[in-house]
């Protein structure tokens, strides 16, 4: 096969349309470090600096922060990925950890050196600002967007017009607590009710002229205690969304909890509140920031679009397709509404990717992607979009020599796991270790491959706080300390039937299981489904309808579920399995032990 | 006079178009540290080849000054060190040589590949060397053993650098000692930082003139060696490098410190 194609030109002229730096802002946290080494600086007002400057504090150390870049709408340009895979490198573990709200963080970072990542992210238009402490956070948007075959209109240049207005604006600086915002391409692919606010773009017909505009959810979020968003009205007019935006903002501002950090998200507020009296005063509450700007106040769209196929003169005689390129394709590719496109989806290891995989990433995207960035996605993952299809083989022999070729990123087997104890002060257990386990397990068992299986989700949080997402996961954990006379043992809650789609619901509790035993357990609900299905069926189906009590079969509930899994928790005693006292990642034995966390400061 | 000979003693690099303008008036020994079959392949012209392995062999004073010598190296001779390790190799060899007492050795600014790179020439052959003769005048005062490291614990002036990578770092380390790994030192086309960026890197880090610093590394003493010539280049006057770094101390079952409670292991993506 010969393919010579001569294309348009390389997309390394494509950079970034914003730049969210302020170079000066390095220098003052610089500045502010030493005077709070120095005692010039009380502890208290030196967090809430630190944090919203994007710097969090690290598992049982004042000495090392976690520095969480924001990445806008989730994309990324391939200069700023090698800056900062050599940021990681001088100032982090060689290692960036991919979020599941589309930041990038470097972790254990010494905190005289944060200034440093500062700059170097200043350098090519990134910043952490507002990343962490009481503000507008990262404003996420699908990883699909533009190019979802089910969206009305790509909500991206929204998002990131979002991001811009909010980012350093004096109303944001203070607000309660933190504060998230979620654009997607449609139901399936986004967050929209699981979060302050989540919004669907939709068009409106009237006398003959389209309109764009939104459907806005307000009020949802994961959290230690979930709750599921309520949509404000039927559709938003796109200049009202700002107008909008302002209005909860305004009303959060003003009414949120101040005093009790445990709950005082927005959720806590709209739940005490009421939906109706809420969704009244925002209504209203519009009406006054519609009718009081004294100057015209609107969002900066740019929906330019640079898609341009890079040139590529592949002689592809001798280029062989190589082994594995059929299953990858299947569980990590997703065809784009511009039919000759392919998004493709990396699979990372819990959102964990090396400096040298950065780089790689960077001249990846810069050869193959006709759009010349990447976009972070909600699952701890990166999609390179806009690759050409006859582009696929090759790009899949590229990814291979990265080692980012692994299968299974749209899957099952791509589960997500908060820090946990590698970093986090909240954590009780490994969360991040063991959504690694599970990957490497049934990868290993080829359960990416199996169709029942592809649209449930695995998620793992550390501690009840839902960092790890797992009230909205097919089959969900969050950690804790299980018991045996004075031994102790790594511990999880699992949940069932927690999903984030059109029919987004919380999952609902089932039974503790060891971590030691959490795969052979999900193993055992995989064969319980299998039993049991319907033909068509898929996993996610089959435990909704559990959940819900309206499956038929002999497994009506959860309960019957927990019943058939009881034998597998059981602890074992110390002599007979050591193993099991000990969490992933070591080998001493489990005790919980945290520190102050910083979700609330 | 006296002014300039101060400054001669901190010049840590050499920037390419002062040593290709040394290498065409003869005026300087170039030393290639990087492997025989490397240097074979080809090389800055006119350099002379001493792989690492080599010198680490056996680098007791008197056999080092031996191999200088017969580098074709005297007492006076400017000596440039390159490698293709982003200097970390080259450092090891120059600290040597400053160490048995010679004055004018440096680091080239930039890496072997990089050289090549930008086109610059390079040549295959071999040159014939003379031998020449060094004396030994050893030099205690860049040299730090576990001995000196033990005695100085309890010194409130001296800073231990390790300059490992973060995790390796975090997993146990000498105690007391603050991590600045060896890629911090760089910058992207350059083995060191400028000036003005290593000095706010090292303020930030509390790093005084008037501290006694010890750079330590995993084994030999080469990322710690770059570090050496990193802290030297920001005019640091009281530099020293523990040359048996980690490795020995651990031998020598020397007390270790460990930062605890936390799997930083399993954030890596290795």
């Amino acid at each position: 096969m010969t393919v010579s194609d001569v294309k348009q030109t390389r997309t390394d002229s494509i950079k970034p349309k914003v730049n969210w730096a302020r170079m000066e802002e390095a220098e003052d946290f610089a500045k502010t470090v030493k005077l709070f080494r120095q005692g010039k600086y009380d502890e208290d007002s030196f967090r809430r600096y630190r944090l919203q400057h994007g710097a969090y504090g690290t598992r049982m150390t004042s000495d090392y922060a976690m520095v969480r870049i924001k990445l806008p709408a989730g994309e990324v340009y391939p200069n700023q990925l090698e800056k900062i895979s050599q940021l990681s490198e001088q100032f982090s573990i060689g290692s960036a950890h991919i979020s599941t709200r589309e930041n990038i963080q470097l972790h254990w970072v010494i905190l005289e050196d944060v200034s440093e990542i500062f700059r170097g992210l200043a350098e090519v238009g990134l910043t952490s600002r507002e990343a962490c402490g009481n503000s507008v956070r990262n404003v996420m948007c699908s990883p699909l967007s533009g190019v979802c075959a089910d969206e009305k209109f790509d909500s991206t240049p929204y998002a990131l017009a979002t991001a811009k207005f909010f980012l350093r604006n004096p109303i944001a600086q203070s607000l309660p607590r933190k504060f998230k915002f979620n654009f997607t391409c449609c139901e399936q692919h986004g967050m929209v009710r699981m979060v302050d606010v989540g919004l669907i773009p939709q068009l409106r017909e009237s006398n003959g002229i389209k309109q764009r505009g939104f459907k806005i959810f307000l009020g949802g979020g994961l959290g230690n205690r979930s709750f599921v968003g309520h949509q404000l009205e039927e559709f938003t007019p796109e200049e009202d969304l700002l107008y909008t935006s302002l209005a909860v903002l305004r009303i959060f501002d003003r009414l949120g909890d101040r005093k009790n950090l445990a709950r005082n998200r927005m959720r806590y507020l709209v739940n005490d509140m009421g939906w109706d009296k809420f969704q009244n005063l925002v209504l209203k509450e519009r009406a006054i920031v519609r009718a009081t700007q004294s100057v015209v106040t609107s969002l900066e769209i740019d929906d330019s679009s640079d898609i341009k196929r890079p040139i590529k003169i592949t002689d592809q005689s001798g280029f062989s397709v190589p082994d594995g390129y059929a299953r990858w394709l299947k569980t990590n590719t997703i065809k784009q509404k511009q039919s000759e496109y392919h998004s493709v989806f990396l699979t990372l290891e819990a959102g964990d990717i090396t400096a040298t995989q950065l780089v790689a990433l960077a001249e990846i995207i810069r050869e193959f992607s006709s759009e010349g960035k990447a976009r972070t996605g909600f699952n701890q993952n990166i999609a390179i979009r806009y690759i050409h299809n006859d582009d696929l083989p090759n790009l899949y022999s590229k990814l291979l020599q990265a080692g980012l070729a692994k299968s299974g990123a749209l899957t099952m087997t791509a589960p997500i796991g908060c820090s946990g104890t590698t970093s986090c002060n909240l954590a009780l257990t490994n969360s991040h270790r063991l959504a690694k386990e599970i990957q490497r397990k049934f990868l290993e068992m080829k359960l990416d491959e199996d169709v029942d299986l592809q649209d449930s989700s695995i998620k793992i949080s550390g501690c009840p706080n839902s960092c790890g997402q797992h009230g909205i996961a097919t089959i969900g954990f969050f950690g804790g300390g299980g018991r045996v006379g004075k031994e102790m043992y790594p511990n999880y809650q699992m949940s069932l039937g927690g999903r984030s789609d059109g029919e987004t619901m919380l999952g609902v509790t089932c039974t503790r299981v060891p971590a030691k035993r959490v795969i052979p357990v999900i193993l055992k609900i995989i064969e319980l489904f299998k039993q049991h299905k319907k033909s068509n069926d898929s996993l996610k189906e089959w435990i909704h309808r559990v959940v819900n009590e309206k499956e038929d079969s002999a497994i009506k509930s959860v309960n019957d579920i927990r019943k058939i899994l009881d034998p597998l928790t059981i602890p074992p005693t110390k002599e007979d399995d050591p193993d099991f006292y000990s969490d992933y990642g070591t080998d001493t034995s489990y005790h919980t032990k945290t520190g102050k966390g910083e979700c609330a400061a | 006079m006296c002014r300039l000979s101060r400054e001669k003693t901190i010049k840590t690099t050499t920037d390419i178009d002062s040593l290709r303008s040394e290498i065409r008036d003869k005026s300087v020994r170039v030393i290639d540290v990087r492997r025989e079959e490397d240097y074979k392949q080809n090389h800055i012209p006119s350099s002379v080849n001493l792989p690492l392995a080599n010198l680490l062999s056996d680098d007791s004073p008197e056999r080092v000054q031996k191999l200088f010598q017969s580098l074709g190296i005297d007492d006076e001779t400017p000596v440039v060190v390159y490698d293709d390790t982003f200097g970390a190799l080259a450092s090891r060899v120059a600290w040597t040589l400053e160490y048995i007492g010679h004055s004018d050795v440096s680091l080239l600014e930039t890496t072997y590949s990089k050289w090549k790179s930008l086109g610059l020439e390079h040549e295959t052959k071999t040159p014939e060397i003379q031998t020449k003769t060094h004396s030994l005048n050893l030099n205690p005062e860049i040299l730090a053993t576990s001995d000196y490291l033990e005695q100085s614990k309890e010194k409130p002036n001296t800073l231990l650098i390790d300059n490992r990578e973060r995790l390796n770092y975090l997993e146990q380390h000498i105690p007391g000692a603050v991590n600045l790994p060896y890629r911090t030192l760089a910058s992207s086309d350059k083995i060191l930082r400028p000036k003005d960026d290593m000095k706010r890197l090292l303020e930030n880090r509390g790093v005084t003139n008037n501290a006694e610093i010890i750079t330590y590394c995993g084994s030999v003493g080469t990322l710690s060696g770059l570090a050496y010539y990193a802290l030297k280049s920001v005019g640091l006057p009281n530099v020293k490098l523990y040359v048996r770094s980690f490795k020995e101390w651990k031998n020598l079952k020397k007390p270790t410190q460990k930062q605890e409670d936390a799997s930083y292991w399993d954030l890596s993506a290795e």
